[in-house]
């Protein structure tokens, strides 16, 4: 197998799932519950990005903020439906989880009345697809411009929560939601805000992973739910640094296992993984034992 | 008229009544301490009034505004702003973010810079370690950070809930002349205090709290003097 071409699609491909998996520990960061229609999101934001393209005939480049700012509106929605009702009952975690559950097959069930199950694609030429000549590599315009995406996203993300005062307000909600509010800072907003952030970088994803693959299906978020989990069980929950880390790592083991030869198995790699991390560094690899959040 | 005004505040945990019927007043500039021993209902009252517990029944008039029942942090933003108990500084935030989050609910933007340079002249210890965790300061530099950060919020109104527990006898003479500095200030003050000693020597008036309700109210000079407040809280 030849090693550099697997780096190459470890990268792109890890720029996704980091990408996702932001938005899991975003949320988890600063409420401390896992937002399991985060997947659903993503597939809202596939789909946007679609129809976008096909039906408003709008660019690629157009078409991925305009999902970015529905699927963070979607997001918004998904907290105050699902799950500020049961924080002002001060509902326990796990009530919260469970009504994510709730929302994400909701979401995936309209996807369905309104697209139908068939695979739908991206019309050709979206966006050019030829791999780049002279290079000893195989890599197409697309692969480069996911990863350019997500890393300028990124930077954005870190650059909103450590240096703007949202994001200060967003940091200190996260360590103590009461402190927080005697500082002046209301946290319904900073919940909201925390929600649009995590739907937009999901609906970001959602796109790039349909125009990259090909393929969107209401379903398609099913198998990167999993996948963002173990990235951000691998970087420390709500460890922002660490879900962007974890996500180039899970990638790099899915493209290596198809490399050598265990298509079929890559899955059963990458849960292995989440597996032994559960068992003996449930903290992360990134993250210590007590881990700075968002 | 009085810059706050609580009357008859009930808060109850469930079936237990903390408050039952709590009146008083903090005038302008004034400093007034709550005394009390634990479970009084001290810091019940402060976050009765920084809108952390609802009230049952009572009302709180704040700057001529009724803020009964206000969002936490609609009441910080009005002006009246809680140091809370066991400082509560933001530890994985640097000294100079915990410091300008203090500002966050203010509008005049211009002149926080300035408040944070006289924040950093009144303690130049936080200047020193303002790009450090505040999680990595002292006890008594961090009651000097949540204490600044109040500052910072430009308060009308500082509410102090028990500010020198846990720290050696010589900073808690720092904390209390740190808190007559800012009454001199003009900023009145709502003090909580176990050290009834120190708190008397420094309020300008007093009121004494027993199972949720007041007891017993005056000058701190003439409390500091009375036979029942010595042998409860002095001796």
């Amino acid at each position: 197998m030849n090693i550099t071409q697997q780096i190459v699609n470890a990268i792109w491909l890890g720029g996704v799932y980091s990408l996702f998996a932001l938005g899991y520990a975003l949320v988890f960061s600063v409420l401390g519950v896992l937002n399991l229609a985060h997947s659903a999101v993503f597939m809202w934001g596939a789909f946007i990005g679609l129809v976008a393209v096909t039906q408003l005939n709008v660019s690629v480049w157009a078409a991925i903020p305009l999902a970015m700012v529905v699927s963070g509106i979607i997001s918004i929605v998904l907290d105050v439906v699902a799950f500020a009702p049961l924080r002002r009952r001060n509902a326990p975690r796990i009530s919260q989880l469970i009504s994510s559950i709730g929302a994400a097959i909701l979401l995936v069930n309209i996807a369905q009345l309104i697209f139908g199950t068939q695979p739908q694609r991206f019309p050709l030429g979206s966006i050019p697809s030829d791999p780049l000549e002279g290079l000893p590599v195989r890599i197409t315009p697309i692969q480069i411009i996911i990863l350019l995406v997500a890393v300028t996203l990124m930077a954005v993300l870190q650059y909103l929560v450590v240096r703007t005062r949202a994001g200060q307000a967003m940091r200190a909600v996260a360590f103590n939601q009461r402190v927080a509010s005697l500082l002046g800072i209301n946290s319904g907003n900073v919940f909201r805000m925390t929600f649009f952030l995590a739907g937009a970088l999901a609906g970001a994803a959602g796109v790039l992973f349909g125009l990259a693959y090909n393929t969107i299906t209401p379903f398609m978020g099913d198998s990167v739910a999993l996948k963002g989990l173990t990235v951000i069980v691998l970087g420390g929950l709500g460890n922002i640094q660490g879900a962007v880390v974890g996500g180039f790592v899970v990638a790099a083991l899915e493209v290596f296992s198809i490399a050598a030869g265990g298509s079929n198995y890559r899955e059963a790699f990458v849960f292995t993984l989440l597996f032994l991390i559960l068992l003996f560094r449930p903290q992360g690899l990134v993250g210590q034992a007590a881990q700075t959040r968002a | 008229m009085s810059l706050l005004d609580v009357r008859d505040l009930h808060v109850s945990y469930g079936a237990i009544k903390a408050l039952r019927g709590v009146s008083f007043k903090v005038e302008p500039g004034q400093v007034i301490s709550l005394v009390g021993a634990n479970g009084a209902g001290k810091s019940t009252t402060l976050n009765a009034i920084s809108g952390l517990l609802k009230p049952v029944r009572g009302r709180i008039v704040f700057n001529q505004t009724d803020i009964t029942g206000w969002r936490a942090d609609r009441v910080t933003a009005s002006g009246l702003v809680q140091v809370p108990e066991g400082r509560q500084i933001i530890a994985t935030m640097t000294v100079l973010e915990n410091l300008m989050l203090g500002a966050y609910p203010r509008t005049d933007r211009d002149s926080v810079d300035a408040d944070l340079e006289s924040i950093f002249s009144r303690f130049p210890r936080l200047y020193e370690r303002r790009y450090q965790r505040a999680g990595s300061l002292s006890g008594g530099e961090q009651q000097m950070l949540a204490v600044g950060r109040a500052l910072m919020a430009r308060p009308r109104l500082l509410m102090l809930d028990e500010p020198s527990m846990g720290l050696a006898p010589l900073l808690v003479n720092e904390v209390f002349r740190l808190i007559a500095g800012i009454k001199a200030q003009g900023i009145a003050i709502l003090l909580v205090e176990q050290n009834a000693r120190k708190a008397l020597q420094l309020a300008d008036y007093a009121y004494v709290l027993e199972r949720g309700q007041i007891v017993q109210e005056g000058d701190a000079a003439s409390l500091r003097e009375d036979a029942r407040v010595i042998s409860a809280y002095l001796g």
